[in-house]
């Protein structure tokens, strides 16, 4: 086995006694004091994580907008400067390479975040189709080990990062938009010397909240100083629970190689009226109509549905899918799941059944937004 | 009373026939919070190794397997509506009683000290 990465707040966390896991090949913190403690900290008042095992791929030039624009399924020529979009890389069929966001600094350079589980494979579709592209003056940077970065996430996020940044006004700072900044630290040789630093208000958590991105003595006197502020450290166990009531989807559960955008119930992220890679397909699996869909489960009983876990037809008991994610929710104290099924049992309120290792419950389509976020719009 | 180990963190404290069910002190910590213990029904038969419910902290669910063989008598019904009490006291919190037909399996299982030395090694 390859060895694990670390990020640079590894020490850190090991000093606050958190519970460390492999992720996506990086030794992360998976909780501290607790997944239920750090969610309701999120939830109620402010929580920063240690997201430095997420991926950057910088594209500049004249034609970056056109090939962000071939590989993205978003439409980047809709931002303005300083504007983000979420979107996904699609391949050839229309299934998932990798969601991300896309920076947009100018009309020639954007920065790409992309999932730490993807980075390699991300990085070597981007310079393939960059390869295959025609183009005069395009460069892609490989990033990943440039950047340290942070959430901080919460009601009280932005007045938690004001304290410490009282210079720059987040205030003012729209949801997916972002500041590009210079701070001063100190380097290894404890000279002064000015830091490059991306603030966007963006997050995983279905909170208001910032991620920020600089090099590690930003980012290690940062997270001190947010914790010394009373804002909760919180791992990545949380960051799923919170993700997951947003219904936000997770790479790997509810979106991968051979899942489309549109089958996952993001077609709002996919603009079919522009050309890219995997559009065709798309277009084609729209007009035909889905097989299948990512949905939310609310089960009735105490049993608590799980990754991989059939999902079943009332009436015939046959395997008509499986559950993406699930959890006792922590917010609302229900059984719920996001769970990928065949189309005849997609809409709302369709009755279906969840198999629980031994038994089987009765569960009924909602929304998988179980939980209404909080983003400052 | 002897209390006897599974390598998969189950423990079976032994009083003259009769094996109470748990998880170890060590497995109940590695959980954190226990939100649902799935419980068997009682007065079913059971082998030793097989599974026989689950437990689950907000992140995952775990398997849980007897120690030994015999009829399960009894569940541990208090864990239906507070699962937390295997979190705070896992040693007291007992999840099946099984009545033993085959107490020399017993001689199978790991000892405390057997058990704590696999702990150990687990931290590293």
């Amino acid at each position: 086995m390859e060895e694990l990465k670390t990020t640079c707040l590894n020490a850190h966390h090991r000093e606050l006694g958190a519970k460390m896991s492999p992720f996506a090949g990086f030794d992360m913190p998976i909780e501290y004091e607790g997944i239920e403690a750090e969610h309701n900290a999120v939830r109620r008042h402010s929580g920063v994580f240690d997201v430095s095992h997420m991926g950057e791929v910088r594209i500049e030039g004249e034609d970056a907008t056109a090939f962000v624009n071939h590989i993205f399924t978003n439409d980047v020529t809709l931002l303005e400067d300083g504007q983000i979009a979420y979107g996904m890389l699609t391949n050839d069929e229309g299934g998932v390479v990798d969601d991300l966001l896309v920076y947009r600094v100018s009309d020639s350079e954007y920065f790409l975040v992309i999932n730490a589980a993807n980075i390699k494979k991300d990085e070597d579709w981007i310079l393939e189709q960059m390869n295959k592209f025609d183009a005069e003056d395009l460069s892609v940077s490989l990033e990943s080990e440039c950047w340290s970065e942070v959430a901080v996430q919460g009601p009280e996020a932005e007045a938690q990062l004001q304290k410490i940044f009282p210079d720059i006004d987040l205030k003012a700072l729209g949801f997916y938009h972002f500041y590009e900044l210079e701070v001063q630290g100190k380097d290894e040789d404890g000279e002064d010397v000015f830091f490059p630093m991306v603030i966007s208000r963006t997050g995983y958590t279905g909170e208001d909240g910032f991620e920020v991105y600089a090099d590690e003595p930003v980012i290690i006197e940062l997270w001190q100083q947010l914790l010394e502020n009373g804002v909760t450290p919180c791992g990545l166990g949380c960051r799923d629970t919170l993700r997951f009531e947003a219904g936000l989807p997770l790479y790997g559960d509810e979106l991968a190689d051979d899942i489309t955008p549109l089958e996952a119930g993001l077609g709002m992220f996919v603009k079919l009226d522009k050309n890219f890679v995997g559009r065709d397909r798309l277009a084609a699996q729209k007009a035909e109509g889905l097989k299948r869909k990512v949905v939310g489960l609310e089960v009735d009983g105490m049993a608590i549905p799980r990754h991989g876990y059939e999902v079943l037809d009332p009436a015939t008991e046959e395997v008509i899918g499986h559950i993406t994610t699930g959890y006792r929710s922590i917010t609302l104290g229900k059984n719920l799941a996001m769970a990928m099924v065949d189309a005849a049992h997609a809409p709302l309120s369709s009755e279906v059944l969840v198999r629980v290792r031994r038994k089987v419950f009765p569960a009924k389509v909602i929304k998988k937004r179980f939980y209404t976020p909080n983003y400052k719009k | 009373m002897n209390t006897y180990y599974l390598p998969s963190h189950e423990y079976a404290r032994v009083e003259g026939n009769i094996a109470y069910i748990g998880i170890s002190e060590y497995a109940a910590k590695q959980l954190g919070n226990v939100v649902y213990v799935d419980l068997p029904e009682a007065d079913t038969d059971i082998e030793a190794g097989e599974d026989f419910g689950a437990i689950e902290s907000v992140k995952a669910a775990s398997d849980l397997f007897s120690p030994v063989s015999g009829a399960i008598v009894e569940v541990n019904e208090q864990l239906l509506d507070n699962p937390k009490l295997v979190s705070e006291d896992p040693v007291t919190n007992w999840i099946i009683k099984v009545e033993m037909s085959n107490p020399d399996e017993l001689n199978n299982l790991l000892t405390p000290e057997a058990y704590a030395e696999l702990c150990a090694k687990e931290q590293h």
